[in-house]
């Protein structure tokens, strides 16, 4: 190897780490906050670029309707003045998805709103009225909604794959293109307004204190199913932002989103589920294993990431006590 | 009129009877005490109370009756609990704690750092620890952290439930001493204890339940001099227990 594939593998490397790195930090914000183990956040990520492809040939993605009858089941699920938020949500999503035909911009936006009104619909109407369950039962409940969605990413987009033109083309240096360019400083700009948001905003220290103790939160008014609807509000947006970045460098396909989904969650599980900090730093850990994995036996390359776990679980288990609920 | 009135609350987690009929008063700036045996019910009192068990019977505050009762209705209403076993966030920063008792405020925009200063002033030593994790408090000083986080949400109403537990001797009179001092600023307390002890030198009426009803009910004075409640809940075992 020289230096210059040496250099490819770790660009491309962390690339892709920074967005496992994304998506880890948002299943350990997730579980902390609700004990849900988010399995459908790949499919979330591939709605977004999915849908703006549709927008952008002017048509209305069959994604926009999944939402919008999720959205009604949370209207009806809330009524009362919790109603007012999925519905006049639903109808400016609505409005705004027939002004973004053909309209790159508004397209971009809508994609991203789309994917989390789903996602805070998704919590509303399938995990916070069995909120009192398992961890187990929600795990069962998440891997659900991620066949069932996959499925209807199938019906709604085909099984072809896109490749949405980058949002910047041509490339710095040779194996760093200028949207990769883009994905770091998302990446990048998304840590530091979470470690804002969690480090100096008391909404953001609400979220953390719900995430630690679910009855002394309640009994200071911090609202379990609103904790519940910001974690998977951040979650989304994460993850659709992820999935318009990297749409363009690795194509965009109603199966790709589990993949990176799963590689996110492997991640998570070296930080315990419980550390961002561990749960970001083994994401990029997870994408430079993946590039070189990929570069001296790529037929393996799958496997032996997932293989990664295996010490991750086997340390976590050294190290368990008690679970307390 | 009284603060809180309770009226025939009975609790049932599933097909099992923890409270039975339960019915008692409170006035502006009067300190109750329920005591009782473990297992009496008398934390599920406060838990049918807020609407955290499965409860039947009325609740009014301020002579009007609350429906859908749930913890952060009746937060606004200014009734807080300081629940048993604390529910701290041991990860946060002991300032962190408190502002976040001060929550439904600060969304309300109201300014928190004079009620800040107030429970600085009551507990100096969350003071001196305001950047430490709550974790890493002792368990006296966790107590009083949970109180003061507590006062940040402005109680008219203030449920205390076992303050006392697993504390040494000395921390229980301090935590005591507070309770008192807030009790002489005008908060109206309602105390669950099983230090009768020191619930009943403390409170001005007393309730004693027993396997889920109220076994007796009076002045406070008069249940320290009662011969049940002595042999019951004031004798040796007592001592026993705190060592």
């Amino acid at each position: 190897m020289d230096a210059t594939i040496l250099s490819f593998l770790l660009l491309d490397g962390l690339q892709n780490g920074v967005v496992y790195g994304l998506l880890a930090l948002s299943l350990v914000l997730v579980f902390a906050v609700t004990r849900v183990i988010l399995v459908p956040i790949g499919e979330l990520l591939m709605f977004a670029p999915l849908s703006l492809v549709w927008l952008l040939e002017g048509k209305l993605p069959g994604t926009l309707w999944l939402a919008l009858v999720l959205g009604g089941a949370w209207a009806l699920m809330a009524r009362g003045r919790g109603a007012l938020l999925p519905l006049v949500g639903g109808v400016g999503l609505f409005l705004l998805f027939l002004l973004a035909k053909e309209v790159p911009p508004l397209a971009y936006l809508a994609a991203v709103l789309l994917v989390v009104y789903l996602g805070v619909a998704t919590y509303r109407v399938f995990f916070q009225p069995m909120r009192g369950a398992t961890v187990l039962s929600l795990l069962i409940m998440a891997v659900g909604l991620h066949v069932a969605y996959q499925g209807l990413g199938l019906v709604f987009f085909g099984p072809e794959q896109f490749r949405p033109a980058p949002l910047l083309s041509g490339e710095v240096v040779v194996g760093l293109s200028w949207q990769g360019v883009l994905v770091l400083l998302f990446a990048a700009l998304s840590l530091m307004a979470l470690y804002l948001f969690f480090r100096f905003s008391l909404f953001g220290k609400a979220l953390l204190a719900a995430a630690e103790n679910r009855l002394g939160a309640r009994l200071l008014g911090i609202r379990p199913e609103e904790a519940g609807m910001v974690a998977f509000g951040i979650a989304s947006l994460l993850a659709a932002f992820s999935g318009l970045l990297l749409a363009p460098l690795i194509n965009a396909a109603y199966f790709m989103g589990f993949m990176l989904g799963l590689k996110g969650f492997v991640a998570a599980i070296l930080g315990g589920l419980a550390s961002y900090p561990v749960a970001f730093l083994g994401a990029l850990l997870v994408g430079f294993f993946e590039s070189f994995t990929s570069f001296y036996a790529s037929a393996y390359k799958e496997a032996l990431v997932f293989l990664l776990l295996v010490p991750a679980l086997f340390y976590q288990s050294l190290r368990a006590r008690t679970v307390e609920e | 009129m009284s603060l809180l009135s309770v009226q025939g609350l009975t609790v049932r987690y599933g097909p099992l009877e923890a409270v039975r009929g339960v019915t008692f008063s409170l006035k502006e700036g009067e300190a109750l005490t329920l005591i009782g045996p473990n297992g009496a019910g008398k934390t599920s009192v406060l838990r049918g109370l807020l609407g955290l068990a499965q409860a039947e019977g009325k609740v009014f505050l301020d002579g009007a009756e609350v429906r859908g009762r749930s913890p952060e209705a009746l937060l606004s209403w200014g009734l807080v609990l300081v629940p048993e076993g604390r529910a701290l966030f041991p990860g946060l920063s002991v300032e962190d704690n408190l502002l976040l008792g001060g929550f439904t405020r600060f969304r309300r925009r109201e300014n928190l750092r004079p009620d800040l200063e107030r429970v600085y002033t009551l507990f100096p030593r969350l003071l001196e620890r305001r950047r430490q994790p709550a974790g890493t408090l002792s368990g006296g000083e966790q107590q009083m952290l949970a109180i003061g986080r507590a006062l940040m949400a402005r109680p008219r109403l203030l449920l205390l439930d076992e303050p006392s537990l697993g504390l040494a001797p000395l921390m229980v009179q301090e935590i005591y001493r507070i309770l008192g001092e807030l009790k002489r600023e005008g908060t109206t307390l309602l105390l669950v204890e099983q230090n009768a002890k020191m619930a009943l030198s403390l409170a001005d009426r007393g309730l004693v339940l027993e396997a889920g009803e109220v076994a007796l009910m009076g002045p406070a004075e008069a249940l320290r001099q009662d011969p049940k409640v002595v042999e019951a809940y004031l004798g040796l075992s007592r001592e026993v227990e705190e060592g």
